[in-house]
């Protein structure tokens, strides 16, 4: 009996942890929280606009099996975005790669934003600058622009 | 008129200072100028309709899922019969069976091509369905899904028919529902030599 007793426990032990595992999927299953983590950085093209983490189609269902299944053979993240831009086109990736036209949807609304700032800043100032009547000897006064006032002297010369 | 521009010239000693500014604009404006070509080039390419009836085919390559490269360009003096397909697509599996008998009846005598083109798959599945039923024909996956994107495909199945020129001659939108339909598709185009 004495020597029946590790035995019984260990089989015991392996009936009791089992069934944890089978739901878990295995010790190297990723969990749907790990799948849905890349799964949310997706999109199918079958359903557009729906993230593949929420997509409830056969299509998007399979495409996370397919993620968990690279996940479980060590792919990365990067990996796997790689593999599915690769597969089915960059129209997959939420966010598009830095490359080719792509650049422009990184480059023009910085761009955009910092012309419109300059633009707002040069009006706003003009809209400060007090006007200043030109000075006896014909110099500038602060803040009065040359330019301006070259105009206004040919208008005037005009018959 | 010539007295402002005198006037001008003498009233600016410096004029590569006011030059300056210039430069600046120039730059702006080339950049919209460019701005806005990348921007037209974009719409006109999103703007060309798909592949319609009487338009020459080209530049279409179906990596199979054994690794055979077709050329649709080296198909030439063929019927090509260009189907889209999913394994998740239950319309698809409609016509399986029709198709394969098609492709069977037609294979003997050469002058018909069967090309199976998977859109939006995962290979294990489609391998499985193409098992299922029993497909013999050429399939490979839309890698990158550029031959959908040439056709504009708007969803599964699709099937587009070519000459024996490569010139889009018949599409089905939807499954075929019988074999008498394939048939009846591919038949006049063999007829016309």
């Amino acid at each position: 009996m004495k020597r029946l007793f590790p035995a019984i426990t260990l089989i015991l032990v392996m009936l009791l942890t089992l069934p944890a595992l089978a739901q878990e999927g295995g010790p190297n299953m990723p969990t749907d929280d790990e799948v849905n983590a890349i799964a949310k950085g997706l999109y199918c093209p079958v359903c557009e606009n729906i993230p593949l983490d929420v997509c409830g189609t056969q299509a998007c269902a399979q495409w996370r099996e397919l993620i968990r299944e690279k996940l479980s053979q060590g792919w990365s993240e990067g990996q796997i975005k790689q593999y599915f831009a690769d597969q089915y086109g960059d129209r997959v990736l939420a966010t598009p790669p830095a490359r080719g036209l792509n650049w422009l949807v990184y480059l023009v609304p910085p761009l955009l934003i910092a012309a419109g700032v300059y633009i707002l800043f040069r009006a706003l100032r003009a809209w400060q600058r007090p006007v200043a009547p030109a000075m006896p000897d014909g110099s500038l006064a602060e803040g009065q622009d040359e330019y301006v006032l070259r105009v206004e002297e040919e208008l005037r010369k005009r018959p | 008129m010539d007295d402002v521009q005198t006037t001008n010239m003498e009233a600016d000693p410096n004029p590569t200072s006011r030059s300056r500014p210039h430069w600046g604009r120039a730059i702006v404006w080339v950049g919209l100028l460019v701005l806005l070509g990348i921007l037209a080039l974009g719409l006109r390419r999103t703007q060309q309709g798909p592949i319609t009836i009487g338009d020459r085919v080209t530049g279409i390559t179906l990596t199979t899922f054994e690794g055979e490269q077709i050329n649709v360009d080296g198909l030439q003096g063929k019927v090509v019969v260009l189907n889209f397909w999913a394994s998740w697509c239950k319309p698809c599996e409609q016509e399986a069976a029709d198709l394969e008998s098609a492709w069977r009846k037609y294979q003997p005598g050469g002058d018909v091509v069967f090309l199976g083109v998977d859109y939006v798959d995962t290979e294990p599945e489609a391998l499985a369905y193409l098992e299922k039923f029993s497909i013999t024909y050429p399939n490979g996956p839309d890698l990158g899904t550029r031959i959908s994107q040439k056709f504009r495909i708007q969803g599964v199945p699709e099937t587009y028919i070519l000459d024996q020129e490569g010139v889009l001659r018949f599409v089905q939108i939807g499954p075929f529902t019988t074999l008498g339909q394939i048939t009846s598709a591919i038949d006049p185009l063999l007829n016309e030599d």
